[in-house]
């Protein structure tokens, strides 16, 4: 078994700094997610670990081998596509069976092993069929059933969800999970997506620009964002911000004025953003004056958007909430769970 | 006529003006290959044949040289192919996969070859060839059909290479393949067909070469050397077979490799 260990890992892309020093240690048998936007480093990190791209700076330990000038086939890691990269002139059982065979492995071992990978992810009755024929998902199980069967210790995913519609993704996103927790590999998974990163981490490392801006558990990153960034990209509708500054017992902004029941003497006088989640905000006739913009009813609740002075705020309200645009309403913030950033560099204080 | 008929009449109509230009000559040269010598001359010239012979056919395949010559074009236009191949896949592999620094002026280069003519090439190639001692042989013969041919090659192997998703390759190095392993296990069987296209295409232009195959042979003629070298002197049966003997592998292979082309050059 494998952890992994990433020391101040660099990368160029011409003049371009890919990866800007990362140091990330992942245990065994863990899911780490690492997630950002598109061109934060996140891939290019996963490839590093995999030996498709070479870093410029730093190491790679899988287990207790330093893996960081070795070729990806002796890395001992097995990886899931983007594209899922299904070899199109080969069955699904040679598919399956194409990592064991360049092993070497016993023809009659790849045979049931190949089996056991294809019962898992059933494509037993698509043993014999070629990728053309088959739908995308099944296709991204052979790419998953591929890896799976080397048995080794770590299994990379770069974004092995992003091609399937959204009912199929659902699906998978729980078979994978179930996966995970029946074989137990190490593994890092790619992603954009902010609730695969939630649902299936059991961290998740949030990335910017070649940094990490945070590593932490699901809700530990969602209730305590490091940075304004991490609470705008994880959440869905995203965290709400607030920009004003702490005067005299009140956070004041353009055009509104926060009460503070809990006085913050380290904060008085400072430019600060105000970080609340929709579900921390309730409509209530003393709070924050606002005026209703949009009402979204989605089944469960209802999404209300509303101006607070200049800045649109989303609250989660339930779907009988009776609100009708331009009417004007007040919102309470729950004190305890508002966060607060610099306004200048966007980084959490402590509350 | 609204717009869209007109265009479509228009394409149609160059379509067929330009298939009418290419297939008139081509089917006069076939008729009169399998007619009699004796009635080659008749005029006005029946367009569907009445009198079907092969002599005339018979008598260009057992006139002295035509068999010889049909081996040795045969033999270069092999050589060229493994040249040609050899050279270009790899030129193409790069020019799809990797992105070095210069890479658009190597395309544009490669292409600026095709600019010189053949005639101005072949006296230079002649006096070098000369020097190397590498005259009035197959081999000579064969290294000029494959400059021709090269930028050819090229493109097409760099075409069929940028259809090959990287990531294939990728995926078979995570799975246990060396980098040259995961080229021939995964990269290679894909490209084959547009390959067999590319190495058709090579047999086709050096099949037809004339120009340097005759100043660089006198004895090791390929048969366009051959017929051009009794052309003057040769009677008018003769070269109807030969045109038509010279023309067909080209007409046939372009006709199988036509899907390639059409998915080569509709597609960039």
């Amino acid at each position: 078994m494998a952890g992994i260990g990433i020391q101040n890992a660099t990368k160029l892309f011409g003049k371009t700094l890919a990866l800007k020093g990362i140091s990330l240690d992942i245990r065994d048998g863990e899911f780490m997610v690492l997630l950002g936007p598109s061109g934060c480093g996140k891939t290019t990190l996963l490839r590093c670990v995999a030996g498709l791209e070479h870093l410029d700076g730093g190491s790679v330990r899988i287990g207790e081998r330093e893996v960081t000038d070795l070729a990806p086939r002796h890395r001992n890691i097995a990886m899931v596509f983007q594209s899922y990269a299904v070899f199109p002139h080969m069955t699904v059982a040679s598919n399956i069976g194409f990592g064991l065979r360049m092993r070497r492995v016993p023809k009659a071992q790849v045979d049931t092993r190949v089996r056991e990978g294809a019962e898992l992810l059933g494509l037993v009755p698509f043993l014999d069929r070629y990728p053309a024929q088959l739908s995308g998902g099944q296709r991204q199980r052979v790419a998953v059933a591929r890896a799976l069967v080397m048995d080794a210790p770590v299994l990379l995913m770069d974004e092995p969800l992003s091609n399937l519609d959204a009912l199929l993704r659902l699906q998978a996103r729980a078979d994978l999970k179930r996966l995970h927790k029946e074989v137990k590999r190490t593994t890092i998974y790619v992603t954009h997506d902010q609730v695969e990163a939630m649902s299936m981490g059991d961290r998740i490392a949030v990335m910017r620009d070649g940094a990490i801006e945070q590593i932490g558990a699901p809700m530990d990153i969602y209730d305590n964002p490091a940075s304004q960034f991490v609470g705008g990209f994880i959440g869905s509708p995203p965290m709400n911000f607030l920009r004003g500054a702490v005067r005299d017992g009140a956070f004041a902004g353009d055009g509104f004025s926060v009460p503070m029941s809990r006085p913050r003497v380290d904060l008085q006088g400072r430019e600060m953003v105000l970080g609340v989640r929709a579900e921390h905000i309730t409509i209530s006739p003393d709070g924050v004056p606002a005026r209703v913009m949009v009402v979204e009813p989605l089944g469960s609740h209802a999404l209300v958007t509303a101006l607070v002075g200049k800045t649109a705020v989303k609250v989660q309200a339930p779907i009988d909430v009776g609100v009708r645009p331009d009417q004007a309403i007040n919102l309470r913030f729950d004190e305890a769970t508002v966060r607060w950033m610099d306004a200048g560099t966007g980084a959490a204080v402590q509350h | 006529m609204n717009p869209r008929v007109l265009d479509r009449t228009l394409i149609y109509g160059s379509a067929i003006l330009l298939a009418v230009w290419v297939l008139i000559p081509f089917y006069i040269i076939a008729i009169s290959a399998f007619t009699p010598q004796a009635r080659i001359f008749d005029y006005p010239k029946p367009l569907i044949p009445t009198t079907f012979s092969t002599d005339t056919m018979q008598f260009f395949v057992e006139a002295r040289g035509v068999i010889p010559s049909v081996i040795n074009s045969l033999l270069v236009a092999v050589f060229t192919i493994v040249f040609g191949l050899a050279l270009g896949t790899p030129a193409g592999y790069a020019l799809a996969r990797f992105h070095f620094r210069g890479r658009e002026a190597f395309q544009v280069i490669v292409l600026a070859t095709k600019m010189f003519p053949i005639a101005i090439l072949s006296i230079p190639l002649a006096v070098t060839f000369l020097q190397l001692g590498l005259y009035d042989n197959l081999v000579s013969v064969a290294l000029v059909h494959t400059a021709m041919a090269l930028p050819f090659v090229i493109l097409v192997t760099g075409g069929v290479f940028v259809a090959v998703s990287h990531e294939l390759e990728e995926a078979a190095q995570t799975l246990g393949c060396s980098r040259w392993g995961a080229f021939l296990r995964v990269a290679l069987p894909l490209a084959l067909p547009g390959l067999a296209a590319a190495a058709i295409f090579t047999f086709v232009i050096s099949w037809n070469e004339v120009f340097a195959a005759t100043i660089l042979t006198l004895r090791a003629r390929t048969l366009p050397a051959q017929v051009l070298a009794g052309l003057g002197t040769s009677p008018l049966g003769f070269k109807f077979a030969g045109g038509l003997f010279m023309a067909l592998p080209a007409v046939v292979f372009i006709f199988m490799i036509r899907r390639y082309l059409i998915n080569l050059w509709g597609s960039r």
